[in-house]
């Protein structure tokens, strides 16, 4: 299952943190399963590296899996 | 035999009347609770109460059988009809006494609409069964947030103890019994209150305890809610800013 991160919130610990994710982020049916992690242990790119992590990926349309042909009877992929 | 519907009537009134009397009063705190996530889930609880109301007044006004609804039984009620329990009537006093008192409430609350979930009463079973769920998460938030600031700072412990102390003479009112709790056990359709002070006893000493918190001493309990003998003073004020759009503009609607 994939998890989508949805926002950032405050608690005093771990066990808290699920709960207030559970009362602010899942009010409106979203929610099948929660993880949280605190901030001090999350290790994020720099915007300032966008340009070397990111930009050589653009020119690669190959990489894409778009020109092969699907059989009909694979369905969806 | 079917049972006595003036006293089925009763029993629903006690119950839509507890959550809807509480479900307002936590409804107080949107926009004002200390921090966001706090403000989100005490609107979500009162959400969850208020609909709980809707199915047990909702039942009520069926069974009482003259055409009124959830909403009328509500809004269109004086202080001396309503049956719930004065624990629930209580002001909200700080942030601390707010969650002591929906501690000691879904507390008691879990443990009964477990119990109705075997209701001999199909409706009352099926509206136990789905407001089970939202008390289990009630008091799993309001156990760790007593536990939070019963054993935080010196500042919230004492809070905390004295919200306990204000609050605690108040909970005997849930384990009274008179003819109605006699009819409704008799016929299965709900517990004997009284059965149900083991197992508070046992989960409110054990967060308590770990909340460093103790238990005041003394046995007065304070009572007439469910009986309708009497509300405290603060029911009334609730009612009129509850019940005022009604009051002023009849069936007004969305």
């Amino acid at each position: 299952m994939s998890h989508r991160h949805v926002g950032s919130l405050h608690a005093p610990d771990a066990e808290m943190a699920i709960k207030n994710a559970r009362d602010v982020y899942t009010r409106r049916n979203e929610g099948v399963s929660i993880w949280v992690v605190e901030a001090r242990h999350i290790t994020a790119t720099a915007p300032g590296e966008k340009g070397p992590l990111f930009e050589p990926s653009e020119s690669k349309v190959y990489r894409h899996p778009t020109f092969f042909d699907i059989p009909d009877e694979v369905g969806h992929m | 035999m079917a049972v006595d519907q003036g006293k089925l009537l009763e029993f629903l009134l006690r119950m839509g009347d507890n959550t809807l009397v509480l479900g307002h009063r936590v409804s107080e705190w949107c926009g004002h609770a200390p921090v966001l996530e706090e403000d989100i889930a005490l609107a979500n609880t009162a959400l969850d109460l208020i609909g709980q109301t809707q199915f047990w007044l909702g039942y009520a006004a069926e069974v009482q059988g003259e055409g009124r609804t959830a909403d009328d039984l509500a809004f269109l009620r004086d202080a001396w009809d309503f049956r719930n329990v004065l624990l629930v009537e209580l002001p909200n006093g700080d942030f601390g006494q707010t969650l002591m008192r929906q501690f000691l409430f879904d507390a008691w609350s879990s443990i009964i609409l477990d119990r109705l979930t075997a209701s001999s009463d199909p409706r009352v079973a099926e509206i136990a069964g789905k407001a089970a769920k939202e008390a289990a998460y009630h008091v799993e938030r309001s156990s760790d947030t007593v536990i939070g600031l019963g054993d935080g700072t010196e500042e919230s412990h004492k809070r905390m103890q004295a919200a306990l102390d204000y609050l605690y003479p108040y909970v005997g009112e849930l384990f009274e019994s008179d003819a109605v709790d006699a009819a409704m056990t008799e016929e299965g359709i709900a517990p004997d209150p009284a059965s149900l002070r083991a197992d508070y006893n046992a989960l409110v000493g054990k967060v308590l305890a770990e909340a460093t918190l103790r238990l005041p001493e003394g046995a007065y309990s304070h009572n007439g809610g469910r009986t309708g003998r009497m509300h405290t003073e603060h029911l009334g004020h609730m009612l009129t800013q509850m019940q005022w759009l009604q009051r002023a503009y009849p069936g007004a609607a969305w």
